[in-house]
């Protein structure tokens, strides 16, 4: 009886795991999705918790440690998940993910410590997977989280992708090494593999631009998902097993969707194209530069004030400055006026694709205002004023008119159709790219240099006063 | 080789289980707008957090003395809710932000 409960329950679980991400692929039905996905995961926790039997037929036992774990999980989880900035979530999801390839990592370690007292060496191969995977996403996620909060900078060394390489081979080799070969002598060479994934895990992340993370985020997603899938052949648990496969396909094409977006292959991504190799083309496209000319925020106000129709432009400046709210504000000044405004939206505007829809909703901004891509750059040839807020590579014409630029091809809004390009920026510097803005030389485009809020807080009391 | 093919014959049913979910995860979200790509990951983020079940069984097989066991275990329990439960809020509030604004 309480077999059948508990592969019912796995059953469920299973299936509101690919309804959950069925659903979680259409924004009407997102959000119900994640919660079914949830209401699954907590039938099979809880029928796994209180059903669950091993092979001679016994219990659960260390219900303390186990109830204590769960707890300590679920407040800190909860809480860090509760607290954090929208702008700092990718950072979070990267977090989360490298918590489970831990996890993975170390159900691997202490199954590895029971094969070796136990005999049972035929599931050293799945036990090394699940270690090698589970420790590369570990590892990995912490460097994406700490280079998206700033504190791991971009890093890489000359001949880095051969010594990944080599690593990769060593970690590989020695791990078959093991499986055929293993004896209580050379045991210990478990322990080498894990520290080699670790070091892998932060290696392999390690060079690739901070703009990319995202993408490095996803994959390492699908990583774990495998990693769990592991488990899955441990245990004989097909709960784990669907969960954990069907993230990593999905997740692996989530990957590939994200570089396609930014119109780029995974390999470029990986490989890393931003790095070392284009800083020459840079610096022989820097010098384009010439004169850029400042707005008074008087003139911008103006400008604004009599304009038809005006396009707002956000990018991760104006996530930074957390300036959505007065964005927002200045949204409905300008309408009080019958200016029309609208948002032009790029797919990986911001930090990470969806990044400024997420923040703009939080400002209550009508979702009808914002314009995907293809409809902002049919809007920008009959707008008056576009306003760029801490946006860059997104609006470089480099992507389209210089074949030499590292961004070349990636779509971007046209921004320069438009009769008046303001930006707004902090200073000069490039954005994530690396690369200079043609966007900002241009004859019709001004500088508005400042933080974005306090920019907008500025604006919206200068139009007001018109 | 040969224990290989057995190991094969012998989790045939997983096997397949594996091929099927390959090509079930790529079928279900092949057509999600980019605006959801980050809250799709982030919820697939959730789902592969099911690592918690190994670490929950791990635990709760572990003999009371043997404290590599259940200390690694308890810190794989806390990691893998960590997982669950910080991955599913999250996603939750990232989709609570899409809802839309109807006048």
């Amino acid at each position: 009886m309480a077999d059948s409960l508990l592969t019912i329950s796995y059953i469920l679980g299973s299936i509101s795991f690919i309804i959950g991400l069925k659903m979680l692929s259409n924004p009407a039905t997102a959000r119900r999705g994640n919660l079914v996905a949830a209401a699954g995961m907590a039938i099979a926790i809880l029928a796994t918790l209180f059903l669950y039997k091993d092979n001679t037929g016994e219990r659960l036992h260390n219900y303390g440690w186990i109830f204590s774990g769960l707890i300590i999980g679920s407040i800190i989880g909860t809480l860090a998940a509760k607290k954090v900035k929208m702008t700092a979530m990718p950072e979070m999801v990267s977090m989360f993910n490298g918590m489970g390839g831990a996890c993975a990592a170390l159900i691997s370690i202490v199954e590895f410590q029971h094969a070796m007292e136990n005999g049972h060496i035929e599931n050293l191969p799945i036990i090394f997977a699940g270690l090698i995977i589970g420790s590369v996403s570990f590892a990995g996620s912490m460097i994406a989280w700490g280079k998206l909060n700033g504190s791991i900078k971009d890093f890489s060394f000359k001949g880095q992708h051969i010594f990944n390489l080599v690593l990769f081979a060593f970690i590989l080799l020695l791990a078959i090494y093991l499986v055929f070969q293993i004896t209580p002598g050379n045991a210990f060479l478990f322990y080498l593999v894990f520290a080699g994934a670790i070091l892998y895990g932060v290696m392999f992340v390690f060079p690739i631009g901070g703009a990319d993370m995202p993408v490095v985020i996803s994959l390492l997603n699908s990583f774990t998902g495998v990693a769990a899938a592991c488990g899955g052949f441990l245990y004989d648990n097909k709960v784990m097993l669907t969960g954990g496969i069907l993230v990593g396909a999905a997740g692996t094409l989530l990957t590939i969707l994200m570089c396609k977006a930014m119109n780029r292959s995974l390999l470029n991504v990986l490989i890393g194209s931003f790095g070392g190799s284009t800083n020459a083309a840079v610096s022989a496209k820097g010098t384009t530069g010439g004169t850029y000319k400042e707005i008074s925020l008087y003139d911008a106000a103006i400008a604004m004030s009599y304009a038809r129709k005006v396009i707002i432009v956000p990018g991760y400046g104006l996530a930074v400055a957390q300036a959505q709210h007065v964005c927002h504000e200045l949204e409905k000044t300008l309408e009080e006026k019958d200016v029309t405004v609208l948002y032009a939206i790029h797919p990986v505007a911001g930090r990470m694709p969806g990044h400024m829809n997420v923040l703009l909703a939080e400002a209550d901004v009508d979702y009808d205002k914002l314009l995907e891509m293809e409809q902002a750059n049919e809007e920008f040839k009959t707008a008056d004023v576009v306003l760029v807020l801490g946006a860059n590579d997104v609006v470089n014409p480099a992507a389209k008119n210089d074949p030499a630029s590292p961004i070349y091809g990636m779509p971007v809004l046209e921004v320069e159709e438009a009769k008046m390009v303001i930006v707004n920026k902090r200073s000069m510097k490039p954005g994530y790219a690396g690369i200079e803005n043609e966007l900002f030389f241009q004859p019709k485009t001004s500088m508005l240099f400042g933080d974005a809020k306090a920019v907008l807080q500025k604006l919206v009391t200068e139009i007001k006063n018109i | 080789m040969e224990n290989f093919l057995t190991w094969i014959h012998l989790h045939q049913e997983y096997i397949y289980i594996v091929i099927l979910m390959i090509f079930l995860g790529i079928e279900i979200i092949g057509r999600v707008p980019s605006v959801l790509h980050t809250p799709l990951m982030s919820g697939a983020n959730a789902i592969h957090g099911v690592v918690i079940i190994g670490a929950i069984i791990v635990m709760g097989e572990a003999d009371p003395d043997n404290y590599l066991a259940l200390i690694l275990g308890f810190i794989a329990v806390i990691l893998g809710t960590l997982n669950v439960v910080g991955g599913f809020v999250v996603t939750d509030r990232m989709l609570e932000m899409f809802k839309s604004k109807k006048k």
